[in-house]
């Protein structure tokens, strides 16, 4: 066990669950954060409740939609399919970190923009973040690999061609 | 927070994680990516008392070739499968099954053990298991065990694992170089469950006759298929695209696919047959060195 990690009551005819928070110190957006939560919080939750990150969104809640992808240890995940207890010690990237303290977009985000890839916006922090990951690691995607990249994530302004077209222009624009 | 409340504990060693199931019992669940438990969980379809963290188990992540087989560790995540140059060589079929699993956001969190433990007759890697023979790794306290596709999945959802028990490897043959192999999947949508998967794997010797046939079928039976009888009626026979015909035809008599919200049994069955033959002549094609 993880000294972090409390021991649970080993006596098993103990059905009584007490309070058994644990705490839990991982850094968000390169900020270190240290809190104690229930295991059966979310991940997403945590972001959204207990450190007040609303950028990620929640739309279904059981892995479907991609709104509340987010980055973990380098690598895009959902995080309502993950207790925030499991992210002990992670390094996480929510879309507040996309753009600067001060509010200036960065590269994709203003291609959203130029591009109307977005309408509601709902579904944007989900796309944002499983394309910031992908284009870390693929720089120059065909449209159809970008088309793969995204059918994770639902998008109900029908905004899929323009997100293509965004991710098109951006990727073509930043190796200019 | 959408789950029940639950003790969270996270073991050091399989050891101690199997300590834990045998203290705990049917009142344990073992999480491990949680792609397919914690939407169970979010819908209070499942509520376990304790859940046991194995997702940091050093001693689950592994892919080993070892003889004529791969050895791949229970906790071993799919995408780490997905990009694995060992399954490219060795399992190229596994590698493409594995990519309709979910979308990427999924595999970099879920596991194989998860996936073959969870038991959805529409699932990729139990089918894959299913189809080429392999074998699940199951261990408790006490011993190990080795299942068979055929004794581990009982019916839809439902496994042969107990309580205190855990999927730690599978151990997949390695396909012939000369082999020929296709996976097919209709969804939805990309990255939906499927609606009928199909894996086939041909061998065709040089008077281009069929020396080996395995074929599976996801999504269309309570647990997944493999088609025994028209693998046998392959062997020995040239692959044309008629023999393919007659021979997708024969898993109509023992393939029970059922109606659900996505579609018919009938159309399922429909879907069966047409994707059998389709990954049949795919197989065929690229076998090495067939004669066509």
């Amino acid at each position: 066990m993880e000294n972090s990690v409390e021991q649970p009551q080993v006596d098993a005819n103990d059905h009584k669950v007490q309070s058994n928070r644990v705490s839990i110190t991982l850094t968000v957006n390169g900020k270190v954060v240290n809190k104690a939560v229930e295991p059966r919080m979310l991940l997403s939750d945590f972001l959204r409740e207990e450190l007040d990150l609303t950028g990620t969104h929640l739309g279904c809640e059981h892995g479907v939609c991609g709104a509340c992808t987010i980055i973990m240890n380098n690598e895009s995940i959902r995080s309502c399919l993950m207790f925030a207890v499991q992210a002990d010690g992670y390094d996480i990237k929510t879309v507040e970190s996309l753009a600067t303290n001060e509010g200036t977009l960065n590269g994709l985000q203003e291609a959203f923009s130029t591009h109307h890839a977005l309408q509601c916006g709902f579904c944007t922090p989900g796309f944002l973040m499983t394309l910031t990951d992908y284009l870390d690691k693929n720089p120059s995607p065909t449209r159809e690999e970008v088309r793969e990249v995204i059918s994770g994530n639902l998008c109900r302004c029908t905004g899929y061609s323009n997100i293509v077209d965004a991710v098109m222009d951006y990727t073509k624009n930043r190796s200019m | 927070m959408k789950p029940a409340t639950f003790q969270y504990v996270r073991p050091e060693s399989v050891r101690e994680c199997l300590e834990y199931l045998s203290m705990y019992g049917d009142e344990a669940k073992i999480i491990a990516g949680g792609q397919s438990l914690i939407p169970v969980m979010n819908m209070r379809l499942s509520t376990p008392e304790y859940l046991i963290d194995i997702s940091r188990l050093e001693e689950l992540n592994y892919i080993r070739h070892e003889g004529d087989f791969l050895h791949i560790g229970g906790g071993t995540r799919q995408i780490d499968v997905e990009t694995s140059s060992l399954v490219k060589t060795y399992n190229p079929l596994l590698r493409d099954a594995i990519r309709h699993i979910g979308h990427s956001q999924i595999r970099t969190r879920g596991t194989v053990g998860g996936s073959i433990s969870h038991g959805d007759p529409s699932a990729e890697l139990p089918l894959i298991l299913a189809a080429l023979r392999g074998e699940i790794v199951v261990v408790d306290e006490e011993e190990t065990a080795n299942y068979t596709a055929d004794e581990f999945y009982l019916t839809t959802l439902l496994t042969a694992l107990e309580p205190q028990q855990m999927v730690s490897e599978i151990v997949l043959p390695v396909l012939s170089p000369q082999a020929g192999y296709a996976f097919i999947e209709e969804t939805r949508r990309q990255g939906d469950f499927a609606l009928v998967s199909v894996a086939a794997v041909l061998e065709i010797d040089s008077q281009n006759l069929i020396t080996k046939a395995n074929v599976g079928i996801g999504g269309a039976h309570e647990v997944p298929y493999v088609a025994e009888e028209l693998e046998e009626y392959l062997i020995g026979k040239e692959p044309t695209d008629s023999t393919f015909e007659k021979a997708s035809e024969e898993i109509k008599d023992s393939l029970e696919p059922e109606t659900d919200l996505h579609g018919t049994a009938e159309y399922r069955m429909d879907l069966a047959v047409e994707l059998t033959k389709r990954a049949l002549r795919q197989a065929a094609g690229n076998v090495e060195g067939a004669l066509q």
